[in-house]
This record gives C-alpha cells, sequence and structure tokens, in this order.
C-alpha cells in the first residue's frame, strides 16, 4: 500500500524542529532513517498530517570520546557504528549487535535514534543501551532531558519521550578496561528481528564475574535487564548454581506469543542464551551442557 | 505542504526536475514519472528489496525513500548499471547460472550483489548469503543466485591480479 497524504517539512536546525513540533504536536511524525516510519506510513499503521524531516541536522550526526563517555548522535546511522573505530575499542557489543540490525540497505537509512524512540521490543539497539547503562539525552520545549535507558523504555513502542520533544543524543560509559561482551540472538534468516536476543557485558576476575550485565530482547514489551545477573556475580559459578539461575531467569521474563515462537519456546531459548553466555563470558565450556531444561 | 514540491536530482547521471507530492516514494517516481521500470515493488515496506537503488552510492530501498527526500542526490537504478556496462559480468553470470527465472527479483538482487562485490572483492559464500539476506527470490532457491555472485567475484579478482 501507499502512504496517505501528508505535509512534508525539512527542519533547519533542532530549534526549527522542535518548533515544527510544537506547532503540529502529535499530529507530526519526525522522520530520521524512514526504515520503521515509513513501513508503519506505507501500510497505513500511521498517518501523520505532518512529516517532520531531520535529515539535515548535521549536530545531530556522529560519534566522539568525551572523557569516559562515548557519544552518539541521534542521526548516527547504523552503518557509521558498524565501521566506527571508536564504537569497536569503546563500546565493543554495539559492534557485535550492529550487523543482527537488518540488512545492508536498511543499515545504510536507519538511525540509532529512530531505532530507541521507535522501541520495538524486538530490536537490538535498546537492548544493547540497558545492557550499557546509557543515558538518552533528549530536547524539548522546556529544555534537556537526560534520561537512564533502563528508564527510557515503557512498552511496545513506548518510550519516555514526549510528542513535542526530540532524542538528540545518547552517552554510553566506555567500557571498563577487562570488560568483555557478549552477544547473540536467534532469528529465523540473518537480519531479522529476534525470535530472542541477550546483549551482556561483564567484568571476570580471576574466573568470577566481578560485574555482569545481561540485556534480554523479544522477552516481553521491552527490553529486560536482568535480575538474575546478581546471583553469578562474586561467585565461583557451578553448573547447579547456573541451572538455578536459570530457572529464576524465567521467573522474570513476560513473553508473548506471535507467529515466531510461543512464550514457552521464548523461554527455552532465553535460557539456552544465559548458559552459552556464562559459558563464554569464563571461557568454561562445560557450563553449557545444553542442558537448559 | 501538501500540495506537489519540486525536486532536483541526478537519476543515472542526467538531471531532473520534477513537481511531485511528499507522499510520492522514490520506486513510484521512477517507475510512473520516469518510466524506469527496472526498479521493482515488490511489499512496499522494506521487506523484499526488490526495489533496491543507489543514492550517492549506497544502496537504499526506494519504497522507504521519499521522492522529495532526493533533493539534491544522485539516484542510480538498475538501468543505470546495465548502460554503463558496470556490472555486465555479473548480469552474464546470472543468466549462464540460471540465477533468475521470473527476473522480479533480479534487479534488486544485482544491486545489492554489486554493492557486496564493491565493498569486498572476494567474499566467501557465507559473507554473499548475509549481504543479501534483505532480498527475496521466490523462484531459484538463492543457490544459483549465490554461484553467480561468487564467479562473478572470483573473474573480477583474477583479472585485477
Ligand atoms: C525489512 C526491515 C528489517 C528490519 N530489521 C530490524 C532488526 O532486525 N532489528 C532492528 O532493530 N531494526 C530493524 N529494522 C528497523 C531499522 O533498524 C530502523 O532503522 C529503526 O528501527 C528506525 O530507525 P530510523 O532512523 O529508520 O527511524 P524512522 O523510521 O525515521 O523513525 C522511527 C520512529 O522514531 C521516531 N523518531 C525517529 N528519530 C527520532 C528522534 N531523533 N527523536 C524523536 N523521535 C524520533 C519517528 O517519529 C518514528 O516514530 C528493520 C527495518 C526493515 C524495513
Ligand atoms: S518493495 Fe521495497 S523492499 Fe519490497
Ligand atoms: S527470479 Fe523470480 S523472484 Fe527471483
Amino acid at each position: 500500500m501507499k502512504a496517505a497524504a501528508f505535509a512534508y517539512a525539512r527542519a533547519t536546525s533542532v530549534v526549527n524542529a522542535l518548533e515544527l513540533l510544537a506547532v503540529h504536536g502529535d499530529k507530526a511524525k519526525v522522520l530520521s532513517g524512514g526504515q520503521s516510519l515509513m513501513p508503519a506510513m506505507n501500510l497505513r499503521l500511521l498517518s501523520p498530517d505532518v512529516v517532520i524531516d531531520i535529515c539535515d541536522l548535521a549536530e545531530l550526526r556522529g560519534i566522539v570520546v568525551k572523557g569516559n563517555v562515548l557519544v552518539i548522535g541521534a542521526l548516527t546511522r547504523h552503518v557509521d557504528l558498524q565501521r566506527s573505530a571508536d564504537v569497536a575499542t569503546y563500546a565493543p557489543l554495539l559492534r557485535d549487535a550492529i550487523v543482527h540490525v537488518a540488512h545492508p540497505a536498511i543499515r545504510n537509512r536507519g538511525t540509532i535514534g529512530g531505532s530507541l524512540a521507535h522501541a520495538d521490543p524486538a530490536s537490538e539497539l535498546p537492548a544493547c543501551m540497558v545492557t550499557l547503562d546509557a543515558t538518552i539525552v533528549v530536547r524539548g520545549p522546556g529544555g534537556e532531558r537526560r534520561i537512564a535507558a533502563t528508564e527510557f523504555f515503557k512498552g511496545i513502542y513506548e518510550t519516555a519521550l514526549s510528542p513535542d520533544e526530540l532524542l538528540v543524543a545518547v552517552e554510553l560509559p566506555i567500557a571498563p578496561a577487562g570488560s568483555t561482551c557478549f552477544f547473540q540472538e536467534f532469528a529465523r534468516r540473518h537480519g531479522d528481528y529476534a525470535i530472542v536476543g541477550l546483549a551482556a557485558q561483564a567484568v571476570v576476575k580471576d574466573g568470577t564475574f566481578a560485574n555482569l550485565r545481561l540485556g534480554f530482547f523479544a522477552v516481553g514489551d521491552r527490553p529486560l535487564l536482568a535480575a538474575v545477573a546478581g546471583k553469578l556475580i562474586d561467585v565461583f559459578v557451578t553448573p547447579a548454581s547456573l541451572a538455578e539461575a536459570a530457572a529464576a531467569l524465567v521467573e522474570e521474563l513476560d513473553p508473548h506469543e506471535d507467529q515466531q515462537g510461543s512464550p514457552a519456546m521464548r523461554r527455552h531459548l532465553a535460557k539456552v542464551l544465559l548458559l552459552r553466555c556464562v559459558a563464554a563470558l569464563l571461557a568454561r565450556p562445560e557450563l553449557d551442557t545444553g542442558a537448559a531444561g | 505542504m501538501i500540495a506537489p514540491m519540486s525536486v532536483s536530482l541526478l537519476v543515472n547521471g542526467e538531471p531532473v526536475d520534477a513537481f511531485v507530492l511528499p507522499r510520492l516514494n522514490l520506486a513510484d517516481f521512477l517507475r510512473e514519472n520516469l518510466k524506469l521500470t527496472g526498479t521493482h515493488v515488490g511489499c512496499e515496506h522494506g521487506v523484499c528489496g526488490a526495489c533496491t537503488v543507489r543514492i550517492s552510492g549506497e544502496i537504499v530501498r526506494s519504497c522507504l525513500t521519499l521522492a522529495v527526500q532526493t533533493q539534491g542526490a544522485s539516484v542510480e537504478t538498475i538501468e543505470g548499471l546495465s548502460d554503463s556496462g558496470e556490472i555486465a559480468d555479473l548480469q552474464a553470470a546470472f543468466r549462464e547460472r540460471n540465477a533468475l527465472q521470473c527476473g522480479y527479483c533480479t534487479p534488486g538482487m544485482l544491486m545489492t550483489a554489486q554493492d557486496l562485490l564493491k565493498q569486498s572483492p572476494t567474499p566467501d559464500r557465507e559473507a554473499i548469503r548475509e549481504h543479501l539476506s534483505g532480498n527475496y527470490c521466490r523462484c531459484t532457491g538463492y543457490q544459483a543466485i549465490i554461484d553467480a555472485v561468487e564467479a562473478t567475484a572470483k573473474a573480477r579478482a583474477g583479472r585485477s591480479s
């Protein structure tokens, strides 16, 4: 299908974009890469009166290191993350995740700001933000707000952004020295949205986790920072304690049913990923016994 | 403006000026307004890849791009790549290996395969599969397409060494 008629405005600055949003309110939609907005408009799931294209706002594009944080502008495209040496060095989890986001032609247009504002619970980048303890920076008529990623995602396609605000950047603490990461997802086909996925970052000292953050996605209405990680920190992990953690993980998940899988299948796959992740990060293959139950 | 807007761009190297409605996507603009019907429209929501074109040298979905967004851009379609001879060898390899049957997916497959070969001259089959993962083919079963891309990569590598 084709999109319904709308008016098109190209914002000339962030201030101008905010003015346009203030005038049109929730009758307007921000257009970034268009890789989620245009499908929704073509399917007539969305019919905004006004589309505000922010593609010219060069101030929102780019990746810079500022002290201990990596700042990524909202308009930075998936392909820019994929090619960035700074991302590979300071946020290797993002480098590992980004190749699972859609396909090359879509990564050439899709942006990090668009992906986070869209907040599809099966998408990779929101989970990475939660795992990496990112801060989402948004600007509105009242000025700037800084929101912890763990507070930003509110539900399926729902975030803490209000219709008159623009997501401008994300700030990631740079990966601590000696940290390691793990990213895996189950998908029908490379580049499809995940059936279940896990984005994890850890610090391992003397064979135990000094820190561990487990961001699961497609297991509920928003990315989940699993509390069960706490059971695995500062203790020697045994097959028994890991099995206990896997059983506790299942209680935290609230997976949905769709054509790709049942809640029971998603719970099972999340356990499989937990075992693989812990075994890989601790470099103890014997922990991934395949007995996820 | 819900009313038509002016847009000026290059299409296959030729300047084009037009008045278009904001809702017109680039695929329809190319097909309906410019009669460049090599760009195919399958799904209109980014999933099938049949509408793949190049903007500023990079492959994109023309069904997810508005014509008005291409103001000042350089768009290349399958007609451009074909007429310039840039992909003559790839097209020949597709023909030789029966990598097309109905041909609906072929323009998008050629665009995407050429994009891979420009970035990575000697991809293995896994890398070819991954790069073409966003392009559906309902006829060939993909193996022949992978064969054709692999054969073209090898032939080009042989020529340049
Ligand atoms: C076939 C296909 C497969 C895909 N597969 C995946 C996948 O596996 N994983 C995945 O994560 N994604 C996938 N995507 C989506 C893709 O990653 C999109 O790029 C991304 O979700 C949205 O980014 P965008 O820049 O295109 O945003 P847009 O489509 O332009 O916008 C998306 C939404 O966010 C709002 N928005 C955008 N930018 C801002 C901003 N700066 N401030 C406030 N609001 C804003 C828009 O108003 C809109 O509501 C896929 C897309 C397609 C078409
Ligand atoms: S028509 Fe554009 S991807 Fe299918
Ligand atoms: S040849 Fe028919 S869809 Fe590919």
